[in-house]
C-alpha cells in the first residue's frame, strides 16, 4: 500500500546570470493520508521550492526539475513532475492545494471572498455562481468565520489577517483535496491566531484525511503537529524521521546545533544559547563535501578530511531514522560530551 | 455614496470658480489692451474706446468677472440700440474679432475636437493597452523587444514632427488626402466615410503619441502584478494561464489607467493644438491658440481656458467614482 | 536606590484618524498607547510584549521622542523629556538609540557601511579619541563583522550582518539605553541566536539597559529580567520575568503563553491551549471596561464597565484585572 504522496530522487535547480542554483537536492519523501509532515528549514533550504514543484507552480521553461513525484490518486498514480502541465494544472486545487505565507496578499484586492472561493469551486463542480456562492458560505462557517452568509459578499480588506488565513484555508479545501501543503501559514500572524489556525488545520485534516505537508521555520510549531519531520539544509535533507525521534534523539549536528540555539518559554534557566557560528551557504557555490561543514562544531570528530571531501548521504541510523551526516554513533555520543 | 457625490461636486464648482477668477485677473493684470487690439490699424480712439465700453472693458475687473458669470445663466447683451448685440445662455462672451458669439464659435469647434478626441483614445488605448499586454507576456523576446521600439519612438517624436511626416509622406504622398479637402468637416451621422477620411490620419498621429506611453505602463503594471501574491493563488486554485490573465492579472493591473486615460481624454477635450494646426482642423485648439497669438482675443480665450478646464475636473470626478467602482478598497463606506 | 535610566508615567499617543473626503477634519483616533507606565534601571532588559496593535512598538518610538507624546510624561536619566524639542532632544540622543526590526529596511542601501556607522558620530559632532575610522572597525569588530569590510555596502551582507551593523550603530556613542524594536524576528533561526547572544554580551560590557519589544515571547523570557504585556494600548501585566512566566495572573498573558509553542513534542501534545475566540477589537473603537473584555473567558459585567486599574498584586508584580487568575505554586 503506497503513501498518497511519494516524491523520489526530486532535483530542482535555476539557471541564473550568477551561475545554477541548487535549490534542492536528491529529496525523497512520502506523506500519507491522515499523516502531518513537517519540512523545517531556513530561508535558502529549499523547503519551499520542493513543494511548489509538487504543485507544477514552477515555470518549466526557466526550470530544471528531475525526480518523481507520484501523486497515487483512486484513478491511478500521476508523477506531477513529468506529466503534462495541462493535467497537472487540474490536479491543482482538487487533488492537491496549498497555502501560502502572507494572507494579507495571498487574496484579489477586487473580488469578493465569495466570488474567489466560488471560482476555485466551479473550476471543477458544475453550478451556477449562486451555487458557488452557497458552497462558500458552507466553507466559511467551517472553517470558523463567524456571520459567514454576510461575510461571504465581503472584500479582503474587510478581514484580519487571521481570517483571511482562514479563508485561504477554506478556499484550499472547498474541492476536499487529498494533499494539503501548508507554506508558512501561520509565520505572519500573531501567536493567539497561530494557536487557532493550527487547531483549525488540525480539525481539517482529521474532517478530510488528508496528507498534510507542513513548511516551517518554527521548531514549536512543528513539534505541535507533526507526525514525522524532514529537516532541510542547503537545498538537502539533512535528517528525517518521527518527530520524537528528532526532538529526543537529534543525529544531525545541524539538528542539535538548532535546537540548542531557540529559547524555550518553559526553559527559564537563562543558560547562555549555543549559536550555531557562520551563514548558510550560497545555492550557487555549494562547498565541496559536507554543506554543513563551516558550522559544524563536531566536524573535528570525524577523522581524515572526511567532512570536506566527501558529500555524506541520507543514511538509516536507526529505525525510520535518517541522517546526512559522516558522524558514527560514537563519534556523536563523544561530541556532544557524552550524552 | 451620496454625501460623497455632493461633497465632491462641490468642491468641483469651488475649483471652477477659483479657475475663472484667476484667469480674469491674470489678463487684468497683462500690459495688453484688449479694446486696443478689436479693430487694428484702422481705429479711431473713439472707436476703441467705445469698444471698449461695449465688451464691458471699462469697469473694474470684479464687475466684469460678475458679468460674466451673469451671462452664463441668463445671456449678455453687448452695447445699445442698434449696435446692440444679444448672445444667448450660456454667454462666454462675444468676439470682436470674428464677429460672433463665442459660444457659436465653440459650438462649431467642439465636435470636431470631439471626434478627434475620442477615435484617437479609442485607437491609443487598444494599440497601447494590447501592445502592452503582448510586450508583458512575451518579456525580454522579440516581441517585447519590438514593441520597446515603438515605445522609444512613440515617446520621442513630438508630434509637430510626426504629424507632418505622416501628412507628408504617408497621406498627401499616396493620395489618401486631398490638400483641399484637409480639415473639411463631415459630420459623422451623414457622412461617415468623409469623416474617416478627415480624422484618421490625425487620430493616427495623435495615437502614436499616446500609445507609447500605454504601452511602456500597460507592461509594467502587468508584469509588476503578475508576480503578486494573489496570481500565485490562482495558479495553486488551478486555473489556467489564460484565465488568470483575463480575470486576475489585467482586472488589477489595468485600473490604474482607467484614472490616467480619463484625464489624458478630457485634457485632448479642450484641444490638440499641434494636431489640429498640422491637419487644418477648426477645433478648439486651433481656436485658442488663435485667439492668444493673432487676435488676443480675450472672451475666446477665456472661454476656451474654462471649458477645458471643466473637461478636466468633470473628468477627475468621473475618474473616481469608476475606480471605485473597481476597486472596493477605495470606496467610502 | 539606583535612579531608574526611564521612567514613563501615564503615557499616551493617540493618532487622528480621518474618515471622510476633502472637508472633513478628522474623525475617530487610533488610541496607540492609552497610558502605559513603566520604569527600567541601569543594566536591566525590560521586554515588552503584545501581539498586532498593542502598542508595543508605539512606547518603544515614543520614548526615543520619535513620536511626540499625546500624554504623560517620559523621565531620562532623572530629567524629564516630555516637552523638549527636537533641537533640545539631539545632545541626549546619544544615549538613547535604537534597533530597528528590518535589516534590509534600516540600512540605507546607498551608504557604506562605514558611512552609516560614521554617520552617528557626525551628527552629535564627536570625533573619538584614535580616529573615526579606526573606532568604526573596532565597533564593526565587537559585533562581529569583518573590519575589512568598512567600505562595502549594505546588500553585500546578509540579513545577520545588517543586523550587527544596526546594533554597531546603536552602540556607537556608548548610550545607557537601547530600544530594540523586535531585533531578530526578520533573522533565520540559526542566526537569531548569535544576535540574542551578542545583545547580551554588550549588556554586560557596558551596563547597557534594553526595552526590547518584541512577540516572541520565547525570545523574550530568555533575554529580559521584567517583562511587560500589553493588549489594545493597555498595560495588562508587569512582572519579574520568572513569576510572569511561571505564576502569569492576568487571563490574557495566560492565553499568551498558552498559546506558545514549545518545541517538545510531549509537552506539546500535552499542554491545555487557552484559545482565544474572536479578533482583536479595532484600536480605533476599543471596548469599554477592561479592553480585553471582548475574548476573556472570564468576563463579567463589571469588566465591561469599569477599566481595571493597574496595581501591585505582590511584589513587583502589577497587574490591571477585576478577576486575576489564581496564584500558582
Amino acid at each position: 500500500m503506497s503513501a498518497f504522496l511519494e516524491v523520489k530522487n526530486l532535483n530542482v535547480s535555476f539557471p541564473t546570470e550568477d551561475g545554477l542554483v541548487q535549490a534542492s537536492n536528491d529529496i525523497s519523501f512520502s506523506v500519507d493520508r491522515g499523516e502531518t509532515l513537517a519540512v523545517v528549514g531556513e530561508s535558502g533550504s529549499g523547503k519551499s521550492v520542493t513543494s511548489l514543484a509538487v504543485m507544477g507552480l514552477h515555470n518549466r521553461k526557466s526550470t530544471n526539475i528531475s525526480g518523481s513525484a507520484f501523486l497515487n490518486l483512486e484513478s491511478g498514480p500521476i508523477d506531477v513532475i513529468s506529466a503534462p502541465e495541462e493535467q497537472v494544472r487540474r490536479l491543482r486545487g482538487k487533488s492537491m492545494s496549498m497555502i501560502f505565507q502572507d494572507p494579507m496578499s495571498a487574496l484579489h484586492p477586487y473580488y469578493s471572498i465569495g466570488d474567489q472561493l466560488s471560482e476555485a469551486w466551479r473550476l471543477y463542480n458544475d453550478g451556477d455562481k449562486k451555487a458557488g456562492f452557497k458552497r462558500a458560505t458552507e466553507m466559511l462557517e467551517l472553517v470558523g468565520i463567524p456571520d459567514a452568509s454576510k461575510r461571504v459578499k465581503e472584500f479582503p480588506h474587510q478581514f484580519s489577517g487571521g481570517m483571511r488565513q482562514r479563508v485561504m484555508i477554506a478556499m484550499a479545501l472547498i474541492n476536499n483535496p487529498a494533499l494539503l501543503i501548508a507554506d508558512e501559514p501561520t509565520t505572519a500572524l500573531d501567536v493567539t491566531v497561530q494557536s487557532q489556525i493550527l487547531q483549525l488545520l488540525k480539525d481539517m485534516q482529521k474532517e478530510f484525511n488528508m496528507a498534510v505537508i507542513l513548511i516551517t521555520h518554527d521548531l514549536g510549531v512543528v513539534a505541535e503537529v507533526a507526525d514525522r519531520v524532514n529537516v532541510m539544509y542547503a537545498g538537502k535533507i539533512v535528517e528525517q524521521g518521527v518527530a520524537d525521534g528528532i526532538y529526543y534523539h537529534a543525529d544531525h549536528p545541524y539538528t542539535i546545533g538548532l535546537l540548542n540555539s531557540i529559547p524555550r518559554v518553559d526553559q527559564l534557566d537563562g543558560k547562555r544559547l549555543i549559536a550555531i557560528p557562520g551563514q548558510p551557504p550560497s545555492l550557487i557555490n555549494l562547498p565541496q563535501g559536507c554543506s554543513f561543514r563551516s558550522r559544524c562544531t563536531f566536524a573535528d570528530q570525524v577523522p581524515g578530511n572526511l567532512c570536506a571531501t566527501v558529500a555524506p548521504t541520507l543514511d538509516e541510523k536507526d529505525s525510520a531514522h535518517f541522517s546526512r551526516c559522516h558522524l558514527t554513533e560514537k563519534q556523536l555520543v563523544a561530541a556532544r560530551g557524552g550524552k | 455614496m451620496l454625501k460623497y457625490l455632493v461633497k465632491r461636486i462641490s468642491a468641483t464648482i469651488v475649483v471652477l470658480t477659483l479657475i475663472s477668477m484667476s484667469v480674469f485677473l491674470i489678463f487684468d493684470v497683462l500690459p495688453m489692451d484688449p479694446a486696443r487690439l478689436t479693430c487694428g490699424k484702422s481705429c479711431s480712439p473713439a472707436i476703441v474706446e467705445g469698444n471698449r465700453h461695449r465688451l464691458g472693458l471699462d469697469v473694474p475687473v470684479q464687475v466684469q468677472y460678475g458679468r460674466w458669470v451673469k451671462g452664463l445663466f441668463v445671456g449678455r447683451t453687448y452695447g445699445e440700440g442698434q449696435a446692440e448685440i444679444v448672445c444667448s445662455a450660456p454667454a462666454f462672451g462675444y468676439s470682436f474679432n470674428r464677429h460672433e458669439c463665442v459660444t457659436d464659435l465653440l459650438k462649431a469647434a467642439f465636435p470636431i475636437t470631439l471626434s478627434l478626441a475620442l477615435g484617437s483614445f479609442v485607437l491609443w488605448l487598444l494599440v497601447g493597452v494590447s501592445l502592452g499586454i503582448v510586450a508583458a507576456r512575451f518579456k525580454n523576446r522579440w516581441p517585447d523587444r519590438l514593441s520597446n521600439v515603438f515605445v522609444l519612438v512613440g515617446t520621442s517624436l513630438p508630434t509637430f514632427i510626426s504629424g507632418i511626416l505622416i501628412l507628408l509622406f504617408v497621406a498627401l504622398k499616396f493620395g489618401f488626402i486631398n490638400a483641399i479637402d484637409l480639415g473639411k468637416w463631415h459630420s459623422p451621422f451623414t457622412d461617415p466615410i468623409g469623416w474617416l477620411n478627415t480624422f484618421i490620419f490625425p487620430w493616427i498621429t495623435l495615437a502614436l503619441a499616446y500609445a507609447a506611453t500605454y504601452t511602456r505602463f500597460t507592461r509594467s503594471n502587468v508584469i509588476e502584478t503578475s508576480s503578486e501574491d494573489y496570481i500565485r493563488t490562482a495558479r495553486a486554485k488551478g486555473l489556467s494561464e489564460k484565465a488568470i490573465l483575463r480575470k486576475h492579472t489585467l482586472r488589477a493591473a489595468l485600473a490604474p489607467i482607467v484614472t490616467i486615460a480619463g484625464l489624458d481624454f478630457a485634457g485632448l477635450l479642450g484641444g490638440a493644438i499641434i494636431t489640429e494646426g498640422i491637419f487644418n482642423l477648426p477645433g478648439l485648439g486651433r481656436l485658442s491658440i488663435r485667439a492668444v497669438l493673432n487676435d488676443y482675443d480675450l472672451p475666446v480665450i477665456v472661454a476656451t481656458t474654462m471649458l477645458a478646464a471643466t473637461f478636466v475636473v468633470v473628468m477627475n470626478l468621473v475618474v473616481d467614482i469608476l475606480y471605485a467602482y473597481i476597486d472596493p478598497r477605495v470606496r467610502v463606506a | 536606590m539606583t535612579q531608574p535610566i526611564l521612567k514613563i508615567t501615564g503615557l499616551k499617543k493617540h493618532f487622528p484618524v480621518s474618515t471622510g473626503g476633502v472637508f472633513s477634519k478628522g474623525k475617530g483616533v487610533v488610541k496607540a498607547v492609552d497610558g502605559v507606565d513603566l520604569e527600567i534601571f541601569p543594566g536591566q532588559t525590560i521586554g515588552l510584549v503584545g501581539e498586532s496593535g498593542c502598542g508595543k512598538t508605539t512606547v518603544g518610538r515614543t520614548v526615543l521622542k520619535l513620536y511626540e507624546p499625546t500624554a504623560g510624561t517620559i523621565e531620562f536619566n532623572g530629567e524629564d523629556i516630555t516637552k523638549l524639542t527636537p533641537k533640545q532632544m539631539k545632545p541626549r540622543r546619544s544615549q538613547m538609540q535604537m534597533i530597528f526590526q528590518d535589516p534590509f529596511a534600516s540600512l540605507n542601501p546607498r551608504q557604506t557601511v562605514g558611512t552609516l556607522i560614521g554617520n552617528t558620530f557626525d551628527i552629535q559632532g564627536i570625533t573619538p579619541e584614535g580616529g573615526k575610522t579606526e573606532e568604526i572597525q573596532r565597533l564593526m569588530k565587537r559585533v562581529g563583522l569583518n573590519p575589512e569590510h568598512i567600505n562595502r555596502y549594505p546588500h553585500e551582507f546578509s540579513g545577520g550582518q545588517r543586523q550587527r551593523i544596526g546594533v554597531a550603530r546603536a552602540i556607537a556613542l556608548k548610550p545607557k539605553l537601547i530600544v530594540a524594536d523586535e531585533p531578530v524576528s526578520a533573522l533565520d533561526v540559526s542566526i537569531q541566536a548569535q544576535v540574542v547572544n551578542l545583545l547580551e554580551d554588550l549588556q554586560e560590557e557596558f551596563n547597557l539597559s534594553y526595552l526590547f519589544v518584541a512577540h516572541d515571547l520565547s525570545v523574550v523570557q530568555h533575554i529580559s529580567d521584567r517583562v511587560v504585556v500589553m493588549y489594545l494600548g493597555k498595560v495588562m501585566e508587569d512582572a519579574d520575568k520568572k513569576d510572569l512566566f511561571l505564576n502569569p495572573r492576568h487571563p490574557y498573558t495566560r492565553a499568551l503563553l498558552s498559546a506558545v509553542p514549545v518545541p517538545d513534542p510531549k509537552i506539546g501534545r500535552a499542554r491545555e491551549r487557552i484559545i482565544l475566540q474572536g479578533d482583536l477589537p479595532s484600536p480605533v473603537n476599543p471596548p469599554a471596561g477592561c479592553v480585553f473584555n471582548t475574548r476573556c473567558w472570564k468576563a463579567q459585567d463589571k469588566c465591561r464597565t469599569e477599566v481595571p486599574a493597574l496595581v501591585q498584586i505582590s511584589t513587583g508584580h502589577k497587574l490591571a484585572c477585576h478577576f486575576p487568575e489564581p496564584a500558582s505554586a
